[in-house]
């Protein structure tokens, strides 16, 4: 590929598409680590189930309600997959995860790597693991945009938008809120919120469902671009744990911007070298545990 | 543990080929290998790799590569497959060990996913269908490993199976021995109480590093005797679900115990070959599994036999 300013621009842009998808998976997997001190490992196979939601909503929703001409639209499919995944993030939370706590954090690892497994391998039965194509995306989404040095298919340029108001929105709730001051507060101690008469389980509870909830927003925004398949998630899953540890967990908005970041530099990659650009966010990760090994925003434990 | 349980499980071994179809012990003999070398570092050192895989599927490619290729015996082919996955664990390790838990395997698993996409991408892995018809070629030059024997009906490849056999004794012996030694007590200290350990004034670093080199060769080893007996060498040997397996097999016969590993390859390796026409049932089953082992049955199924009886397996 000739490399010009174009192909150059045009694949930043495409790489700050994936950026945002890695910055709301690893936001949510920074919300959940924060509090739960797991690492979820379900969270690609829940990103993964939110962009299902949307398909079969779409496909097999009307024909299983018994009015065939209805189809769960994408907007409705926006709010609906987060909705459902989350709800069953409280489900599993309340259920398995909460056993756990007193054990070794990498039990918490080890079960949500299971989740991951049943839910992969659920759809993988049914669905093509090359991917079904989403047809659902809204009118007003198709077409391309003018963005004055490039022209941008427009339905990339607001998963970009929508991806980022929801990132820096959850930022504000944490940081910048009443709600989000417990949880910071639930994060460096627990049990002295708990002594406050903060109900401590319950904001766990909640706080992985959202996480999770994000998760499937991710997979709703992202099924129009990419095909949906069953093993969408477990291939996101890996680079975002590479992005966490190269961001570290302990900032939201390290986890934004290291997201964000990455996947401009993977985009770029494609121009310079392309055979490397699945690999570079590993490379990157390599060279930030030689120099940094707590990571660009972590802290000392 | 007695000499009596020893001899009883060599005999075992040696007379496993007339009793079971060979391929499917020696199948396990490799997969049991491979989850008593995670085990050194799960178990006895508290190392969470979830990049074990790269090791396995690693050295199967470069022992197959040069079987196939260089006309190494198969010896050779298994050495330098070894030493192949000790290479890399040593740069995998040295860069792992500078994060603790949770964060050890992320960094395990993304540095493990390197090799995956460098196996898919090089030249001589053969890509998508991996390398296959592997020559097993003759031991030291001289013992045939492809011969059959006739026995009645059936055929044994009995040269290939005592050679699989003994590298399984062996490496199992180097994980035993290991455990059972100075070096061995001090991983467990690590693993007990890393703080204490570096206040005790033992260079953590570099024991979690030695454990992690041995688990990777030893690892290795396994996945060039595994290219041997199926002569192939493919991709999922090095895919990230044959590192999830590898944790499976050591959790559910039991982290931290010397035979949880054999159990749980055994009970792992059953249920593929019972499930093979299910699809990806499997990897229900296997999650499900998963799932189960962590929520009620931690200790695996010989730690807690080990409980009944009092003593540790």
């Amino acid at each position: 590929m000739e490399i010009t300013f174009q192909t150059v621009m045009s694949q930043i842009m495409l790489g700050l598409n994936n950026g945002a998808f890695y910055a709301i998976l690893s936001l949510g997997l920074a919300v959940i680590f924060g509090l739960l001190n797991i690492v979820n490992f379900a969270h690609g196979a829940l990103y993964m189930l939110g962009a299902f939601v949307a398909l079969l909503g779409y496909t097999h929703l009307g024909p299983l309600l018994g009015v065939p001409d209805f189809h769960l639209s994408y907007w409705a499919a926006l709010l609906v997959a987060p909705l459902l995944v989350g709800i069953l993030g409280v489900v599993i939370e309340k259920t398995m995860l909460s056993r756990l706590y007193k054990f070794d954090h990498l039990y918490g690892l080890l079960l949500t790597f299971g989740v991951a497994l049943i839910l992969q391998g659920v759809f993988t039965n049914y669905f093509n693991v090359s991917g079904t194509p989403y047809d659902a995306k809204p009118e007003v989404l198709n077409g391309v945009v003018n963005l004055g040095f490039m022209l941008f298919p427009k339905y990339r340029l607001w998963a970009i938008c929508i991806s980022l108001l929801v990132c820096f929105s959850t930022w504000y709730v944490i940081e910048r809120t009443k709600l989000g001051s417990y949880l910071r507060a639930g994060t460096e101690n627990p049990e002295l919120v708990k002594a406050f008469g903060v109900n401590v389980p319950l904001m766990i509870t909640l706080t992985y469902g959202y996480g999770v909830a994000l998760a499937a927003f991710a997979g709703v925004v992202a099924a129009p671009i990419y095909s949906v398949s069953p093993v969408m998630g477990a291939e996101t899953i890996i680079v975002v744990f590479a992005v966490v540890v190269i961001g570290g967990m302990g900032s939201i908005m390290g986890s934004i911007v290291t997201g964000l970041l990455l996947g401009m530099v993977e985009g770029l990659t494609k121009v310079i070298y392309a055979p490397a650009s699945s690999t570079v966010i590993f490379f990157i990760m390599v060279i930030v545990l030689l120099v940094k090994p707590t990571g660009l925003f972590g802290r000392e434990q | 543990m007695s000499t009596k349980i020893w001899l009883a499980l060599l005999f075992l071994g040696l007379v496993a080929p007339f009793v079971v179809y060979p391929v499917f012990v020696m199948k396990l003999l490799c997969f049991a290998l491979f989850a008593c070398t995670f085990n050194l570092l799960l178990g006895y050192t508290g190392l969470l790799s979830f990049g074990h895989a790269a090791f396995f599927g690693g050295a199967a490619y470069i022992t197959g590569y040069l079987v196939k290729n260089s006309g190494l015996t198969p010896e050779l082919g298994v050495l330098a497959g070894t030493m192949f996955a000790g290479v890399l664990g040593y740069l995998i390790g040295s860069l792992a060990i500078r994060r603790q838990g949770i964060y050890f395997a992320m960094v395990t698993l993304a540095l493990a996913q390197i090799v995956y996409f460098v196996a898919i991408k090089a030249p001589f892995t053969g890509g998508e269908d991996g390398l296959q018809d592997i020559p097993r070629g003759k031991l030291f030059g001289l013992l045939d490993l492809n011969h059959a024997y006739h026995l009645g009906e059936k055929t044994l490849e009995l040269n290939l199976y005592y050679f699989v056999f003994a590298l399984f004794c062996l490496g199992f012996w180097i994980v035993y021995r290991t455990i059972n030694s100075p070096f061995g007590q001090v991983l467990k200290a690590i693993r007990e109480n890393e703080q204490r350990a570096v206040s005790l004034g033992y260079q953590v670093e570099k024991f979690k590093l030695i454990a992690f080199v041995i688990s990777a060769a030893l690892a290795g080893m396994a996945g060039s005797m595994k290219a041997l007996v199926f002569q192939l060498a493919s991709l999922t040997d090095v895919n990230w679900h044959t590192s999830g397996e590898v944790v499976l097999m050591t959790l559910l016969g039991g982290v931290g115990t010397v035979l949880g590993p054999l159990v749980g390859a055994f009970t792992v390796v059953t249920l593929h070959s019972e499930l093979s026409s299910a699809g990806s049932w499997v990897t229900v089953v296997i999650g499900a599994t998963f799932v189960i082992c962590v929520l009620a049955f931690r200790r695996g199924v010989v730690g807690e036999l080990g409980r009944l009886l009092k003593r540790s397996l």
